[in-house]
């Protein structure tokens, strides 16, 4: 429509386009296998980011428990390849031969019930985002209906990271406990720990975090997406325009979980475990951080965030480990008061403006530069 | 009471009490179909309550409202909505983020559902519509600006104009005129005696002068009672509507 809005999409098909050539040609030429097998944990984080535009960013619910659903997804995936990790020919030393060598330490002597469909591949990957939709549904629905927003949502969201890691590890006989479930080796017989097997992973995942954006972006320019921005404004005004705002909160907030879940499946395949350590409600709120610094209104700003915040946080780590979350938090601190948009927000607000003006005062006489978009 | 009536809206003994403080107090009242109505009373009088309780913002506590003969006490806000009821809010309500089109765009009744909006195709007759109304509210030259960069009377016009675009049967605005400037005031007047033509309309005000402009039939609130009731002649001369609020 307006001049200003269609620079806006130009800009944000050109940050695609830039987001797709860094991590589809550039990241994997530049960096060794080691390296690049990091990238891919890091995206798996680009997946959650996503997910809080959209429910964060635009429709202005926080929830700070996207770990949950980051990892009921990587968990579900997990659980499949643990099974065929953990074959009779595999576990024969254990007292009971054919089950999870965890279970076998825990005096389990045959598999749990819920356990037995993730002998099936497709149920799993359909359980990988199922599941975590169907929480999110639950959850969504208790809270929006009661029309529970702000601040108690995101406690509550918060609440459910912690009593979920509490469950994974009080009950390790059924989830691996505190260590989660390690030693992953196969999926359907291909070694998924072989050089090859992580460059093809990593691409794989670079496709999936592709597809969720421009989801995501149908989503946004849909009107769907106006409504969600119109409830973060005016909620009331929604509801006496007709519209049964619940059931638009339920959907973006069961769609960015079902992202989620999509990246804690990749972090499984390409990291080759997954523990609670990625539930916990630390993870949750790193996952908010990676978001904001990248700018939660923008989805290449939020993909862009995650990666940055974690290469910095392993470099970081690499030389001074404990200092790393001051740095975090000064980070967190300096984004939100320093440029509360994100790196998206600099990027449109600050530099390209000053480049167009560039642009404009080599090519003419110096005239007023037309106004940043918002 | 199951006595069906004529009156589009008709409030029969409607009590409401936030902590034991009766808001509004057994409350009557009737609204005709093509009625304009203005609702007058001093601070606290329970004016905007009573638009709270018909638009099932607030739970009545005893009584019955029926809007055609239907009611409507124990449905939720956008089920309302839906019936034909539209509702402005006393200070602007309208969205900051997004351009006059798009606001209009989304009070249009249609793609109400989550997959109604997901799949919304903007057609020539919805593009056709939002310039109707953005016509009548002085609008149409500033349909790509933001909500946001509005005066306060045009975001009060624009309220008005979202409303209009749902057409509903009955429109009730609160205090529309607030915050508006001489010129503006006169041009929302003309905008409510050409609204009001297809509709009943229930308006709140405190300006005298405006309610005398628009007024066809005047009710005066008093701790949550109907004090007067009739054309703003009569409601003028009335010494107790003089003594509780003109008089002041």
């Amino acid at each position: 429509m307006s001049g200003i809005r269609t620079d806006g999409r130009t800009l944000e098909l050109i940050g695609f386009a830039l987001v797709a050539a860094l991590i589809l040609v550039v990241l994997p030429l530049a960096l060794d296998i080691f390296r690049l097998n990091l990238v891919g944990k890091y995206l798996t984080y680009s997946f959650v980011a996503v997910g809080l535009v959209l429910c964060w960013g635009h429709t202005g619910i926080l929830s700070l428990g996207q770990g949950v659903f980051f990892g009921l997804g990587g968990y579900c995936m997990a659980a499949f390849l643990k099974l065929e990790a953990s074959s009779v020919a595999n576990t024969k030393i254990q007292s009971t031969p054919g089950i999870p060598d965890f279970m076998d330490w825990n005096q389990l002597t045959e598999l749990p019930f819920f356990w037995i469909p993730f002998k099936s591949l497709s149920f799993s990957l359909i359980a990988v985002v199922v599941v975590p939709t169907i929480a999110a549904f639950i959850l969504g629905a208790a809270m929006f209906k009661r029309r529970v927003g702000g601040v108690y949502f995101a406690i509550i969201t918060q609440a459910l990271a912690a009593v979920l890691t509490i469950l994974i590890i009080g009950r390790q006989g059924y989830t691996g406990g505190i260590n989660g479930i390690t030693d992953l080796r196969t999926l359907l017989g291909w070694d998924i720990r072989t050089d090859s097997a992580k460059y093809i992973l990593y691409f794989v995942c670079c496709f999936l975090l592709l597809g969720t954006m421009f989801l995501a972006r149908f989503v946004i320019a849909s009107k769907l997406g106006r409504i969600l921005v119109a409830i973060r404004d005016q909620e009331e005004r929604v509801r006496f325009s007709g519209y049964d705002v619940a059931n638009f909160k339920i959907f973006v907030f069961c769609l960015a979980s079902a992202i989620a879940a999509l990246g804690g499946a990749m972090f499984t395949l390409q990291v080759g475990f997954m523990s609670p350590s990625f539930v916990g409600i630390v993870p949750s709120i790193e996952m908010v951080i990676f978001c904001a610094v990248g700018g939660r209104h923008s989805l290449v700003g939020a993909v862009i965030g995650a990666l940055v915040v974690n290469w910095g946080k392993t470099l970081f780590s690499e030389s001074f480990p404990e200092l790393w979350l001051f740095a975090m938090g000064g980070l967190f601190i300096g984004v939100v008061l320093a440029f509360p948009r994100g790196l998206a927000g600099l990027v449109t607000d600050q530099i390209v403006p000053r480049l167009m003006r560039l642009g404009t005062s080599s090519g003419r006489q110096a005239e007023p530069s037309p106004a940043p978009a918002e | 009471m199951n006595n069906n009536t004529d009156f589009l809206l008709a409030l029969e003994n409607v009590s409401v009490s936030f902590d034991g403080f009766k808001a509004v107090n057994e409350l009557n009242l009737y609204i005709d179909k093509g009625e304009l109505r203005v609702i007058i009373g001093p601070n606290g009088a329970g004016k905007t309550t009573v638009l709270d309780l018909i638009c099932g913002r607030t739970r009545v506590s005893e009584g019955s409202i029926k809007f055609k003969n239907q009611e409507i006490t124990s449905y939720r806000e956008q089920q309302i909505v839906r019936l034909g009821i539209g509702r402005k809010f006393q200070t602007p309500t309208i969205y900051e983020d997004l351009t006059v089109f798009e606001n209009l765009e989304l009070s249009l009744p249609r793609g109400r559902n989550v997959t109604g909006a997901l799949f919304w195709s903007r057609t020539e007759e919805v593009a056709q519509r939002v310039n109707e109304v953005a016509e009548m509210i002085f609008l149409d030259g500033d349909l790509d600006r933001l909500g946001g960069t509005l005066s306060h009377g045009q975001k009060q016009w624009l309220e008005i104009g979202m409303l209009l675009i749902q057409d509903p049967e009955l429109l009730m605005l609160d205090e529309p005129v607030a915050g508006m400037s001489v010129s503006e005031r006169a041009k929302t007047a003309e905008l409510l005696n050409e609204i009001i033509k297809n509709r009943s309309v229930i308006v709140i005000e405190h300006d005298m002068k405006f309610v005398e402009s628009i007024a066809h039939r005047v009710t005066v609130l008093h701790q949550g009672k109907v004090l007067a009731e009739g054309d703003m002649q009569s409601v003028q001369t009335n010494p107790r509507v003089k003594e509780v609020y003109l008089g002041h």
